[in-house]
């Protein structure tokens, strides 16, 4: 939704006095939240809260044909849905661009990482592979969904057990788990980070009215890799002039904020899954 | 820390070297501007139509034009056949390539209208999106739409630990070392600006910064065609067409 001329030009008043409506930081996230196990159906499921921005993520698996291309690989598939029940701006009806453009930063952000080791998810070359589905749905949309999406995925990936197979029937036992978890990479630890660009100002995690007033934005996924910081993926969004050194303070910013935020949000995920084993 | 094993390009180009660019001027009749454009066998054809009246009216703005971009696919162009009509994928870079064109448009001056730029890709070895938007400044040249100045992309790679200009498809699928990563970028032809910028895979911050000064570079190269062909279309047809 558009919000008023008067509403972006305080933002823009406040940003430029390095202040926010809600009192953070240019580049301050909100309180992040995790729990997992949110839903006993699911093979692995999360609930991500960024401040009042909340979305649900469930990762189910079936068997299926692996592509032509990666006879041994494993596939997933993410998609994002973006509930009417979350904000006034979302209909029901098809997916529209934003719903599309989500599903596929945060799939890129994962397959890129490395992060899920797909070679390891073949059951037998060119006849069958596991098949992620990570679907993801806000509950709450009060900005930057993008990064909430990516920790969710992150952790029902992390949450997730694998199922049993029928031997018989060769296909999925429903409701029945192995102990095993999935063959993911803990090291690499993938984060997204999203700067949003308002007026001269570049902020990240930007509550909605902040998103509405930005002019465009990045997101940039980061990992651990060969105990050095990297660029997994990086996405612009719309219409944008950035200068080549304001790009290079994004990516040592990028850095600087993964070595913070990547740590604290693997250490809630952690307590989280730890938390659920007790239950 | 192990030595770069990248050292030779898979189809012996030097690292900096793009594959051969070619690009024509006015090939669809019907279009109020047309071109193609080509790195090595990854071949993009692109048309504009407008500006022109906008249907349905309520998608008007009436300060500015807007612009429209469809990019795709044709099913043949690539080993396994792709489903005709738009996927997310499609939808998504056709979206990313009207953001990265739209800041040189003189849309200002066109209120209520539309630009519709399609973008088709007849035949892909990788870096599609970068020859689409080459193609699609010429056309929009050709069409006379008003603008600030040109659009050149190109995509650098990272195979192991060394940077590649212009990554083809074998390239893309490298998986020694480090494996490969590809970066689209986009400039504004005659400034430092970055119109849009893609990355998969994994590189440093440090290593990325080198990445977008060689991509600036190498767009230099996609630039001097883009004008030149422009010019000798303008020769040939006095403009007049």
């Amino acid at each position: 939704m558009e919000i008023s001329n008067l509403t972006k030009n305080r933002i823009k008043e406040y940003l430029n006095k390095g202040t926010r409506f809600d009192g953070r930081e240019l580049t301050e996230f909100r309180d992040i939240s995790i729990e997992t196990g949110i839903s006993n159906k699911a093979e692995g499921s999360a609930r991500v809260k960024i401040g009042k921005t909340e979305v649900l993520a469930g990762v189910k698996m079936s068997i299926s044909e692996p592509y032509a291309d990666g006879p041994e690989d494993g596939t997933m598939m993410v998609t994002v849905e973006l509930l009417p029940l979350s904000s006034p701006n979302y209909e029901l009806g098809p997916p529209k661009f934003k719903a599309i453009e989500l599903g596929r930063i945060t799939d890129r952000g994962i397959r890129h990482s490395g992060f899920i080791d797909f070679k390891k998810l073949c059951i037998e070359e060119g006849k069958k592979v596991w098949t992620i589905f990570i679907d993801i749905y806000s509950i709450n949309d009060n900005g930057n969904l993008v990064d909430a999406s990516a920790i969710a995925a992150v952790a029902a990936l992390r949450d997730a057990k694998i199922p049993v197979i029928n031997e018989e029937t060769g296909r999925v036992k429903f409701g029945e788990w192995t102990e095993e978890r999935l063959p993911l990479v803990m090291e690499k630890n993938p984060i997204n980070i999203t700067f949003s660009k308002i007026g001269n100002s570049i902020i990240i995690d930007p509550i909605s009215e902040e998103e509405d007033s930005a002019e465009s934005r990045v997101s940039i996924g980061l990992i651990t890799y060969d105990k050095k910081v990297m660029i997994s993926s990086i996405q612009n969004g719309e219409p944008t002039e950035f200068g080549i050194d304001e790009l290079g303070k994004i990516f040592d910013k990028a850095e600087e904020m993964y070595l913070k935020l990547g740590k604290d949000v693997n250490n809630k995920i952690e307590e989280a899954i730890k938390r659920n084993n007790k239950k | 820390m192990a030595d770069n094993i990248y050292t030779k390009r898979l189809d012996g180009r030097k690292m900096d070297e793009l594959r051969k660019m070619s690009a024509e001027v006015g090939v669809i009749p019907n279009a109020d501007g047309s071109a193609t454009f080509s790195f090595g066998s990854t071949v993009a054809i692109a048309a504009v139509y407008g500006p022109k009246p906008l249907h349905p009216q309520h998608l008007q703005n009436p300060k500015k034009g807007i612009i429209r971009c469809n990019y795709d696919l044709l099913s043949f162009s690539v080993t396994e056949r792709k489903r005709p009509g738009p996927s997310r994928r499609s939808q998504e870079i056709s979206r990313i390539i009207e953001w990265a064109l739209e800041p040189v448009l003189g849309l200002d001056e066109f209120p209520g209208t539309v630009i519709d730029v399609h973008l088709m890709i007849i035949q892909a070895d990788a870096s599609t999106r970068c020859a689409a938007i080459n193609a699609a400044a010429i056309a929009l040249a050709h069409a006379g739409v008003p603008m600030k100045d040109l659009v050149s992309s190109v995509s650098i790679g990272k195979l192991d630990k060394q940077l590649v200009v212009d990554v083809s498809k074998e390239e893309e699928d490298y998986h020694e070392g480090e494996g490969a990563t590809d970066i689209a970028m986009t400039f504004m032809s005659n400034s430092d600006k970055v119109l849009a910028l893609q990355l998969d895979g994994k590189i440093t911050p440090e290593g990325l910064k080198e990445a977008v000064k060689l991509g600036r570079k190498a767009t230099k190269e996609v630039h001097n065609l883009q004008v030149k062909v422009l010019k000798e279309y303008l020769e040939k047809t006095g403009g007049g067409d």
